[in-house]
């Protein structure tokens, strides 16, 4: 950490400073020295902090006009839609604002999982990350239950349901989360009260998780340790500050185009009608974020261990960096793990896929497949191909072999591929 | 003082305050878990009665009770054969129909599936009663599940035949 005895300029400033030392805080985040080769797989960090901010602002705003009860949430979501000024954009962007926050979070792990950043010394960031993942599925399958259609009521209805998988608590647990005998006034009551509050929890975490990263400083594509700071270094500001600005404009550009043009594309027709307890629609699916671990629950044919497998699926990636033995970061220098790893992105669409699909024959058997390969990717290929693999030579810092400068001569031939 | 461990007075005094203290947080925090249980008025919905006069043989109607759907069909005398001609030691949760269904011809049932919790839909499925769209349970003229994730049979509540025309559920 840079500048811990910065001085304010002001007397003013100074005085504060002395009191609240906030303007320390934030001569370290200007200064803050980053790894000068981060690429555009490294600015959705800037894009979740705003995904975040929206959705807390437009979250906010529907909450001054959305009704919790269950005889009324549907129709005053469509009162939201059609008679308060600008309800339909501002629904429409809180509704969308989750599948680009997920979106996001998923170009932002599987970064992760290219370049190792997962491992030593950066843990703890990891975990609470996995962590505020966990929170925004919570808060966004509640947020889905409140329109209170068809979907909301069904998915509510199956996800709480997992529960009752549990031996001998099953039955007291739903009950519990639903305060009745079935998914009902209470539950959607509870739900936004919870819907309300947990974004501001992740609002913490994420705190914690970038107060976490300012410790060993950021990871790189070439996953070395660097002096900080250094020739390897610039300052966070201008230089990621702008960078990440621009890396955001084009993401809006995305996001409009969802809000604009296709602002139901994601969603799904059956919850523009009303909760109705007595008929499930014929094809019930959550929301797109959550298919792949859908598609793990359905492969397994027994109950309990469906859902056991489902909680696994999300669990294994907690402990990913014990799992993972290799000393080396970047799969740019693990000729092997780079294969497995674009294997492994194909996998889970394919079980993202699989989810959309009726649970039956073809369908079924690929589901079964691809849930196992997800297994054994990270319970026993990870450990045993970090032991064995021959990876390539790490450079020493970022500079020299880019300035011809390396001791290493094979890595001037592949320059390109790290700058 | 002497080096050696011995309990004193002192840590008597930390173990009771601690085991105080968790007493206390605990009487604290019930209030907060146990809210969220089913309330008072919830409960309360615990009856309902329904008249199956109009019901012709082969047709069911599905009434709400405490929130579930709960189907009442009247079965039709192949059903009832179908359902009764079936050696139960096979079946995934072995029950006998007549255990399920006391009057024949009247089989009450909650409308639940016992997977996680969809509606099944009637005369459907590969034994001719109820499959459930969501993950492909099959259940048989008697309820009883026979193929799919879901682990035991539809739930028979408690009712009774108020009179020939009336069911009480619950
Ligand atoms: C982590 C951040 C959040 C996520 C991922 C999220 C996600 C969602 C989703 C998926 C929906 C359903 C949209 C639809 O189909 O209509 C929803 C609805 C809703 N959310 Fe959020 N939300 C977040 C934060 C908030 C906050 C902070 C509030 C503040 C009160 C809020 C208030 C609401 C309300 C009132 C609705 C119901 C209106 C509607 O359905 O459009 N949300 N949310
Ligand atoms: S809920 Fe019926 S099969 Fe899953």
């Amino acid at each position: 950490m840079s500048n811990h005895n910065y001085v304010p300029s002001s007397k003013l400033g100074k005085w504060f400073n002395d009191r609240l030392p906030l303007l320390t805080l934030s001569a370290h985040l200007k200064e803050y020295p980053t790894p000068k080769n981060l690429n555009y797989w490294w600015t959705f960090g800037g894009i979740l902090t705003f995904c975040l901010i929206t959705q807390i602002i437009t979250g906010v705003v529907l909450g001054m006009h959305y009704v919790a009860h269950a005889d009324f949430a549907f129709d005053s979501v469509e009162h939201i839609m059609r008679d308060v000024n600008y309800g339909w954009l501002i629904r429409y962007v809180h509704a969308n604002g989750a599948s680009m926050f997920f979106l996001a979070v998923y170009i932002h792990i599987f970064r992760a999982l290219y370049y190792g950043s997962y491992k030593s010394p950066r843990e703890v960031i990891w975990i609470i990350g996995m962590i505020i993942y966990l929170l925004m599925m919570m808060t966004a399958f509640m947020g889905y239950v409140l329109p209170w259609g068809q979907m909301s009521f069904w998915g509510a209805t199956v996800i709480t349901n997992l529960f009752s998988a549990i031996p001998f608590f099953g039955e007291g647990i739903t009950n519990w989360l639903w305060g009745g005998y079935a998914v009902d006034k209470p539950t959607l009551t509870r739900f936004f009260s919870l819907h309300y509050l947990l974004p501001f929890l992740i609002l913490g975490l994420v705190i914690l998780h970038i107060w976490a990263l300012h410790v060993p400083g950021n990871n790189n594509p070439i996953g070395i340790e660097l002096k900080k700071p250094s020739k390897d270094t610039v300052p966070f500001h201008p230089y990621i500050v702008i960078k990440d600005l621009f890396a955001l404009l084009l993401f809006l550009i995305v996001f409009a185009f969802f809000v604009f043009y296709s602002p139901n594309i994601l969603g799904h027709s059956d919850n523009y009608i009303e909760a109705n307890p007595m008929v499930t629609p014929a094809h019930i699916v959550p929301e797109w974020y959550l298919l792949p671990f859908y598609a793990i629950l359905r492969s397994v044919p027994d109950k309990l261990l469906g859902v056991v497998a489902m909680f696994a699926s999300i669990f294994i990636l907690v402990v990913l960096p014990w799992l993972d033995t290799s000393k080396i970061r970047s799969a740019i220098f693990r000729p092997i793990y780079k294969q497995l790893y674009w294997i492994l992105v194909l996998d889970v669409i394919i079980l993202g896929y699989m989810g959309a699909m009726p649970a039956e024959g073809t369908y079924l058997l690929i589901a079964r497949a691809a849930t196992a390969y997800y297994f054994i990717h990270f319970l026993i290929i990870l450990p045993i191909l970090g032991k064995k693999e021959k990876t390539l030579p790490v450079p020493p810092n970022i500079t020299d072999p880019v300035l011809g400068g390396s001791s290493n001569p094979q890595m001037v031939k592949k320059k390109e591929k790290y700058i | 003082m002497s080096d050696e461990k011995k309990v004193q007075r002192r840590d008597f005094i930390f173990t009771a305050s601690y085991a105080l203290g968790a007493v206390g947080v605990g009487a604290a925090v019930w209030p907060l878990i146990d809210q969220m249980n089913p309330d008072r008025s919830v409960k309360a919905l615990a009856s309902t009665e329904v008249d199956i006069s109009s019901l012709e043989p082969g047709k069911s109607i599905t009434v709400l009770w405490r929130g579930k759907p709960v189907f009442i069909k009247r079965r039709t005398p192949e059903e009832i054969a179908e359902a009764r001609d079936v050696s139960v030691e096979n079946l995934p949760h072995p029950e006998k129909d007549e255990d399920r269904a006391k009057n024949p011809e009247w089989l009450v049932m909650l409308g639940i599936c016992t997977h996680l919790g969809c509606v099944p839909l009637g005369d459907k499925g590969e034994y001719n009663g109820w499959f459930c769209p969501c993950h492909g349970s099959h259940y048989d003229t008697s309820g009883r599940i026979r193929k799919g994730p879901a682990p035991k049979n539809l739930e028979i509540p408690k009712y009774e035949f108020v009179n020939s025309n009336t069911i009480k559920i619950g």
